[in-house]
């Protein structure tokens, strides 16, 4: 009974990135590579999501946003973090406004490095991210039993 | 007895139907935008998906309010499928539609507020035509119970052409299809997000979704009412129908809720109207 890794939703937010890794994301919805074909959906709605996609930087104004999208998502949820930026600041990280990477105010489960990072790795990243999925999931229904 | 046995089916094959009538919709709406699409069973996988998810909510009252609005749902299907009065089956599917919007509501979401006063408009666009229906099968068939016009031996939509036009239209709408999917949309992510659905979550929107696929059924059966005479032709119609919702979905973008209204009401009112006009000076 593993339907979760059959269906994955995403939810892609932007955190300060130049748009540049976003786009890459959207390409992945695109007739070339057609995400859909594994069932993944770019929902936008946080209770409707199972993978939190982030790009860039966070900086301390959507800080509290991102925690609040992450809190909102309802369990077993995974984290992945797309580019560099999303993975340590990359070429902002020195900016007065930047907190860094996404790591440091989420549980980060997968991260996709690169600048842009490609479709393929970000694709390689979510399928990867499917895996730490289903086994959340199976701790999750574990600790339901055993409770 | 017979319509004992065909509401039974109808409670067992109608999310049946409803999953491979979604998939295959998926599949060729991904063809038409040049991809490969899903799998067939995929709407199948994502419900399954969603009572493995944890239910996010403050309180219990939308899980409430959304599992009255798919018990009605069946119930509709119930009367429908099982011969009963046609009149009472758009009573209870009206009833269901409520339920959502209360469940809606009562989530204090702002979004979802939206997503229910648009999905208010709706039901206020469509309802018109669902009537004029009904009223027109009685004045073809000379019963409002569905078994009756089940056992009409003729065709129906030789006398009700504007009637069955207005329903194509409407159909758009109840399909959550654009350019009328103004209180939920699958595709675009922005704006309303999802509008009426935005605050469920888990097993709660799972069972929004067994209700669409009930719903989807009852439709296509309504649909089927107007070719009750000929099997093969009512199959066909069917499948013509759907076809071209589908190609409307992917070749317009969303309307503004007043035009919604307007062009519904609009055709309500001249191929509707008309037809039953004609219909009474026959
Ligand atoms: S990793 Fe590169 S492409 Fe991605 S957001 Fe940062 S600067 Fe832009």
């Amino acid at each position: 009974m593993a339907y979760l890794s059959k269906s994955p939703w995403i939810l892609h937010y932007d955190a300060s990135s130049c748009n540049g890794c976003d786009i890459e994301i959207l390409a992945c919805l695109t007739p070339r590579y057609d995400v859909e074909r594994f069932g993944i959906i770019n929902t936008g709605n946080p209770k409707h999501a199972d993978i939190l996609v982030i790009t860039g930087g966070v900086n301390e104004q959507n800080r509290s946003v991102i925690q609040n999208l992450y809190d909102q998502m309802p369990h077993p949820k995974v984290v992945v973090g797309v580019g560099i930026c999303a993975c340590t600041g990359g070429i902002f990280k020195e900016c007065y406004n930047i907190a860094g990477g996404v790591g440091e105010i989420l549980p980060v489960d997968v991260w996709v490095p690169g600048c842009a990072a490609r479709p393929e790795q970000i694709i390689d990243g979510i399928v990867k991210a499917l895996g730490i999925l289903e086994q959340k999931r199976a701790d999750m229904s574990r600790a339901e039993a055993g409770a | 007895m017979n319509t004992i046995l065909t509401a039974i089916a109808f409670l067992i094959l109608a999310p049946v139907i409803g999953v491979l009538v979604t998939g295959v919709d998926r599949i060729i709406t991904a063809r038409m935008q040049g991809r490969v699409g899903p799998p067939v069973l995929q709407p199948f996988l994502d419900i399954a998906k969603l009572f493995e998810k944890e239910r996010v909510g403050v309180w219990q009252a939308p899980a409430v309010l959304i599992f009255l609005h798919l018990a009605f749902m069946v119930v509709t299907g119930l009367i429908f499928f099982g011969g009963g009065d046609l009149l009472l089956a758009i009573f209870a599917l009206t009833l269901s539609e409520v339920f959502l919007v209360l469940a809606a509501y009562s989530t204090r979401s702002p979004y979802a507020h939206v997503g229910a006063g648009r999905e208010l408009i709706q039901l206020i666009a469509v309802e018109p035509v669902i009537i004029l229906t009904a009223v027109g099968f009685y004045e073809v068939t000379g019963s409002f119970a569905a078994s009756d016009i089940m056992n009409f031996s003729g065709l129906p939509v030789i006398l009700l052409p504007g009637i069955f036009i207005s329903v194509v239209c409407i159909l758009t709408f109840k399909l959550r299809k654009s350019p009328f999917d103004l209180s939920t949309s699958h595709h675009a992510h922005q704006e309303l997000v999802k509008g009426v659905m935005t605050e469920f979550s888990g097993s709660t929107l799972g069972m929004v979704e067994i209700a669409h696929l009930y719903e989807i059924v009852i439709l296509l059966g309504l649909v089927y009412l107007f070719f009750v005479g000929n099997p093969i032709l009512g199959v066909l119609a069917i499948i013509i129908v759907y076809f071209l919702e589908m190609l409307a979905d992917n070749s317009t973008s969303r309307v503004k809720w007043l035009p919604a209204l307007r062009g519904a009401w609009i055709i309500t009112l001249i191929l509707g109207g008309g037809n039953i006009i004609a219909l009474s000076l026959l």
